[in-house]
């Protein structure tokens, strides 16, 4: 049935700029200015494209993003999140200054919000949440409308580059906890963000990196694998009109250090971790499929 | 009676006529879909089993993929009935033996044969639509632009096919796609709900897609005395009309800009459905 379809049969003008982008990133191999490249997904790119690239994708997902979260993990992605918080336990030791970085729609940043208010009656922690995509803090802020933290103190969005937080607006040595979920692949230098995460934590404060992460066990990792390349894209095509998309998501969870490099980039930016073996400085959650960092500053 | 293209032919061997070289289908294509087959090729290991794009646009399925997405689509377009994207992956996903049925069905008629051979494609850098407001008023040319102009319509923006592993297959499915506005303006139908699935029960019987017999399942989300009349009256007036009149397909549209309304249908051997779901013909009115 396409009757109401033909007054709309102009494709979606999002996915259209980001294949634009997609496109135009294979011309950009002939103008790069620094030389230097980077992966995007399994394609590599001049590194001053990635950005672009990556906000196209994002921009293009982001009305259905949680949608497609729920989708394509199976709602799993809700224990992964919720496992995080209760390793953290915001609120425990007092109100605490959140940073939730690449945090668009908010699924941390409430998280961290209803623990410290039902466990330890904490209506005084605050989350600020920065991302670099508009159209993902825009879904972000409509999502907290629904709750009571809307028009508080307690929530504030931000749009920022997690490689380049402002440092008039993001001081030094300002946060007691930085977080960043399922955002850290996305981006171009993850030492450059785990820098300024050291730079705008205070001392003794925890940094902590939930992300997708390397499958040891081979048979979880063959399924896995499948599971990623065959039904996620068609999920993609299916609910939101965009294979490319999920495509590059897939692909750039395979391009992600595995979890001791990721440790030792956590330590080299300055974080004291735990040993490198899982329970350490990492924690694996369903056999690696994410998996949980965390850090100190010191 | 075959219920494809009104005579039952078999599927004759025309031997592989086949084409190895990458068809000029990317000239709608969405540069996304370029992306995502240059990108296959700079793949590693891990889908080195999914064979090559023979398109650009192309995107093979295994046969797990192209079951789960079939179901899928199905069941968005159900939800969904704007997402034109998942009707064209219902179609392509479903079509089975469909196209290959149809393009030897093509290939046995003169005119097929030259659609085949050239293979022209419909959007409005192809289409002279000025020349085509220019036609006399009984003309099918002209009958179209009405058609585009009353329902507010362009002939762009139509769905590449991915789905299709064949090219020439794919550009059969493409040109029905295509000429699937032809259908509208032959008969006037308009763009809502009754008069479209209305056109898929007469493409079910002409062309024989599965898709389009599915697609009659959203008879459900239509109001009940719509539904009705689409069961008592057009759908009667689609079988009996698809079946008797030749494979659309192989109709050369591009052609036949200025051959006059009433003597395309009798050659074609379609007649006007029920009254209710056309828009009014232009020529009646200026006799009025």
């Amino acid at each position: 049935m396409q009757q109401a379809a033909r007054s709309i049969r102009v494709p979606r003008k999002l996915q259209r700029s980001t294949c634009r982008l997609f496109h135009n990133s294979s011309s950009l191999g002939s103008s790069n200015p620094s030389g230097r490249t980077t992966s995007f997904g399994f394609k590599t790119v001049p590194e001053e494209s990635k950005e672009s690239l990556v906000k196209g994708v994002f921009d293009s997902v982001a009305s259905k993003y949680d949608l497609m979260n729920d989708a394509s993990s199976l709602g799993v992605h809700r224990l992964w999140k919720d496992s995080l918080i209760d390793t953290l336990k915001p609120g425990r030791k007092g109100p605490l200054r959140c940073i939730d970085v690449a945090g668009g729609t908010g699924d941390i940043a409430l998280r961290i919000l209803d623990h410290a208010r039902e466990n330890y009656a904490d209506r005084e922690t605050t989350v600020e949440i920065v991302d670099i995509n508009a159209q993902m803090l825009k879904e972000g802020f409509t999502r907290f409308k629904k709750t009571m933290y809307h028009n508080t103190p307690q929530v504030s969005f931000h749009e920022g580059n997690a490689q380049e937080l402002p440092p008039s607006q993001f001081k030094d040595d300002s946060y007691d906890l930085y977080t960043i979920t399922f955002g850290i692949r996305n981006c171009t230098s993850i030492p450059a963000v785990l820098r300024e995460a050291y730079r705008v934590l205070k001392p003794g404060a925890t940094f902590a990196c939930l992300e997708f992460s390397k499958v040891n066990n081979p048979l979880l990792s063959t399924l896995y694998d499948q599971y990623s390349f065959t039904v996620i894209p068609l999920l993609g095509t299916i609910l939101a009109g965009d294979r490319d998309s999920y495509q590059y998501l897939v692909e750039s969870i395979r391009k992600f250090p595995s979890q001791p490099e990721f440790a030792q980039m956590i330590r080299d930016a300055g974080f004291s971790t735990g040993g490198d073996f899982d329970g350490g400085a990492w924690t694996d959650l369903w056999g690696g499929i994410a998996s949980i960092h965390t850090g100190v500053k010191v | 009676m075959s219920p494809a293209c009104g005579s039952c032919r078999g599927i004759r061997g025309w031997g592989k006529v086949s084409n190895n070289t990458t068809v000029a289908l990317g000239s709608s294509s969405s540069p996304g879909s370029l992306f995502y087959s240059i990108n296959r090729k700079l793949h590693s290991a891990h889908s080195s089993t999914r064979p090559q794009p023979s398109y650009p646009g192309h995107i093979p399925l295994t046969p797990f993929e192209n079951t789960f997405l079939a179901a899928g689509s199905a069941l968005m377009s159900l939800i969904d009935t704007r997402r034109a994207d998942m009707v064209a992956a219902c179609g392509e996903t479903t079509a089975g033996s469909t196209l290959v049925k149809l393009r030897d069905i093509v290939l046995e008629s003169p005119e097929g044969r030259r659609i085949l051979k050239e293979r022209p494609r419909i959007n409005s850098q192809t289409l002279d639509m000025e020349k085509l407001r220019s036609l006399p008023e009984n003309t099918f040319g002209r009958a179209y632009i009405g058609w585009l102009d009353a329902c507010k319509v362009t002939p762009d923006s139509r769905e590449p096919v991915h789905y299709i592993d064949d090219p020439e297959l794919a550009y059969v499915m493409q040109r029905y796609r295509e000429t699937h506005d032809f259908y509208h303006a032959l008969f006037g139908f308009k763009v809502s709900a009754l008069p479209e699935l209305a056109l898929k029960a007469f493409e079910f019987t002409n062309l024989g897609f599965p898709m389009t017999a599915l697609s009659l399942g959203a008879s459900l989300r239509l109001k009940p005395p719509q539904r009705a009349r689409l069961w008592t009256e057009f759908v009667p007036w689609a079988l009996r009309c698809g079946s008797h009149a030749r494979c659309l397909l192989t109709v050369y549209w591009e052609e036949r800009w200025e051959q006059d309304l009433d003597e395309m249908k009798r050659e074609l051997g379609v007649w006007d459905p029920p009254a209710g779901i056309t828009i009014p013909r232009p020529s009646r009115i200026a006799s009025l």
